[in-house]
């Protein structure tokens, strides 16, 4: 069982400014029911420009549900300007502590103002810009950039504890451990080993090669989640397949193809490869 | 506060007459049951009564049951062993809602090499046959299905998969640890080869386990050591644990099918006023093809952990498939493969009952549950539809 602090249990509790503001000025979204937390932050300005009133509604645990009600009690009677300075670190603190495995949650609370803000202002989040890195809880790579760096974590559990990244099926794993190194690599500054060049290949080795890495890469790991591949036809740098079983009516589908089947296949055969699905 | 404990399928307590069986044996009555003296032979022979006493529940002959430290081993060694008889085979066939306990090991056989088939299930939590009798092939060594699930109490066919088995000359392991106390189970007129107990599910204590063996099934032991349980499992007696088990197993033998409807007439009682009380919810698994004990019920847009949390609070003990209460991200295997939604797969909440439960306590679970999900849907931004669900889009 977890331990919480008599705080987190406090606000799990008793939670304050629970509900939506009404004619909200910032409405921030993140999370989702498929990512097993979510949470909605909206907040109402002053004239001056001060935070008057902020509610949140949030799904999640003990934890989630107290980092929020804490959040809104942290930005009420703040500028925006203020409010934007709040970090995770300022909700733990706040808690008096959150285990391990539960910091995402207040980083969750970072996110879901940042987006309320950007939304006031109309910008656009940096993180929308930044590629995904884990697929199962849709994370970007700003997200984990700035979680590596505003926590100075040093390990890939870490890094799922506090942004959920790698926490699913593990297939970016890799990528985190090279996001990691690079960041502690920039104090160290140790060269990245180059790749090697991929050999120029014939069409029927590429055709082998495209099959093989289908076949022993990309449908083992597919399968771990009850998902199937099937390859339909090759037409130049187009690799036409279809997906089958969950991942046929998953909803992370486009996701899993673009940002795995496609890479796995540009690392393996050829760079220039672009995945398609077509229908059975 | 008064504790209610509804989470029997974790762990249930010891029962007093079992403990009092055991002390003896904690104290004045230390002798090694190997030993040539009467100091250990009046050892050995409370062990062999156990023994006996384990073989009356499951039906079956005294030198057929091995004693083991836990499910885990017992399932270790079954298959294990039916690699290490059959080396010319290399296929696994399982489920893909089986316990760690198997999963993990199928897991770790797969990384070195062997075949492994996790069948599918569908949503209520079943296997198909067909699937079952396409997966066996000439090279499949051992077919290994758990008897119930133990988060959803779903029961699988597995004297029908057991003669199916042999009709193709392939060893049936079965993993029984939820079954044992809760449904009858007669392996005097089973084709099961191999079968899974593990004693603190059925009021004995944690620590110790049976591997049912069959007569004629070959077996190579997982624990190699001295020639304790026939050369099948070395290492010194639990002695103490030996005999609780034994205890906890002729109790559950008396009665058991009595016993059972009435644990089930409070399951059903629970989940029925729940289903009714509580809008949005849901049943995970077969209602019919199921233990008597266990209802795996999700409340969609609330969250596990939350749930189990407000539940403790009030002395309600329970447990969750959800994700946070796991330490893992996701929700459980089980539901996942059963394809429950996750708007009610992180809202799952197992209560599983045990003789022990009375219906004053289902009544108070009835009184204590509804207010406490409306409570959390109230902070829910899902319960009204004030948020979407996409994931990526987070």
């Amino acid at each position: 069982m977890w331990v919480y602090t008599d705080k987190v249990r406090e606000l799990f509790n008793n939670p304050k400014n629970v509900g939506e503001v009404e004619d909200a000025d910032g409405v921030g979204e993140v999370g989702s029911l498929s990512c097993g937390d979510a949470l909605k932050l909206t907040f109402k300005l002053d004239d001056k420009g001060r935070i008057i009133d902020a509610k949140f509604q949030t799904f999640g645990c003990a934890s989630a549900i107290a980092s929020s009600s804490a959040l809104t009690e942290m930005i009420i009677g703040k500028t925006l300007d203020e409010a934007a300075k709040i970090t995770n670190q300022d909700i733990v603190e706040f808690l008096g502590g959150l285990p391990d495995k539960k910091m995402h949650c207040s980083v969750m609370g970072q996110e879901a103002l940042r987006a309320a803000i950007a939304n006031y202002r109309g910008e656009k989040l940096p993180k929308e810009d930044s590629e995904i890195v884990c697929e199962c809880f849709g994370v970007s790579e700003k997200e984990i950039v700035d979680a590596i760096q505003h926590n100075s974590l040093t390990t890939l559990e870490q890094v799922t504890d506090y942004t959920k990244a790698g926490g699913g099926c593990g297939n970016c794993h890799e990528r985190i451990e090279a996001i990691l190194q690079e960041i502690m690599g920039q104090a160290g500054a140790e060269p990245k080993p180059e790749k090697p060049a991929k050999p120029r290949l014939s069409n029927i080795q590429r055709m082998k090669l495209i099959e093989d890495t289908l076949e022993k890469e990309i449908k083992p790991s597919l399968a771990k989640d009850g998902g199937s591949i099937e390859l339909v036809d090759i037409d130049g740098d187009r690799v036409l397949v279809s997906l089958r079983g969950a991942c046929a009516t998953c909803a992370a589908s486009d996701i899993t193809l673009k940002h795995y089947v496609e890479s796995k296949l540009r690392e393996l055969v050829t760079d220039t490869l672009v995945v398609e699905e077509v229908s059975p | 506060m008064k504790t209610i404990y509804v989470d029997n399928n974790a762990t249930t307590r010891v029962a007093p007459e079992v403990f009092e069986e055991m002390t003896p044996y904690l104290t004045e009555l230390y002798g090694n049951p190997s030993s040539m003296h009467f100091f250990g032979g009046q050892v050995q022979q409370k062990v062999e009564e156990a023994r006996e006493r384990v073989a009356g529940l499951l039906g079956a002959r005294p030198q057929e049951i091995i004693f083991t430290s836990c499910g885990t081993e017992s399932d270790n060694a079954a298959i294990m062993s039916a690699l290490q008889c059959n080396p010319e085979k290399r296929h696994v066939l399982t489920t893909r809602v089986e316990h760690p306990a198997v999963k993990n090991l199928v897991a770790h056989l797969k990384r070195q090499g062997y075949r492994v088939t996790e069948l599918p299930v569908d949503r209520h939590g079943l296997i198909s046959m067909e699937d079952v009798s396409q997966a066996i092939t000439a090279d499949t060594a051992i077919v290994s299905v758990m008897w119930a699930n133990n988060e959803t109490g779903v029961l699988f066919p597995v004297e029908e998969i057991a003669t199916l088995a042999k009709s193709r000359g392939v060893i049936f392991h079965t993993d029984a640890v939820q079954a044992v106390g809760k449904i009858p189970i007669n392996m005097a007129e089973s084709q099961i080869d191999m079968l899974s107990l593990s004693g603190h599910k059925l009021h004995a204590p944690k620590g110790i386990g049976v591997l049912y063996v069959r007569r004629g099934t070959r077996f190579a032991p997982f624990v190699i050591g001295g020639h304790q349980e026939g050369g099948r499992r070395g290492g010194t007696e639990n002695v103490p644990y030996i005999i609780g088990l034994g205890k906890a197993c002729e109790m559950a033998a008396i009665d058991i099918e009595e016993k059972n409807l009435k644990v089930k007439s409070l399951r059903d009682k629970l989940e029925n006023g729940l289903l009714e009380m509580v809008g949005n919810s849901i049943i995970n698994g077969d209602r019919e093809q199921r233990l008597p004990n266990t209802s795996s019920i999700s409340f969609e847009y609330v969250e596990g952990e939350s749930i189990l949390l407000k539940l403790s609070d009030k002395g309600i003990c329970a447990s969750s498939g959800s994700a946070c209460t796991s330490g893992s991200l996701e929700p459980s295997h089980v539901l996942r493969a059963m394809g429950v939604p996750f708007t009610a797969a992180h809202g799952s909440i197992r209560f599983s009952l045990s003789s022990y439960n009375t219906e004053e306590e289902i009544d108070y679970i009835l009184e204590v549950v509804p207010p406490i999900i409306e409570q959390l849907r109230e902070i829910s931004p899902f319960w009204k539809g004030a948020m979407t669900q996409s994931c990526a889009a987070s």
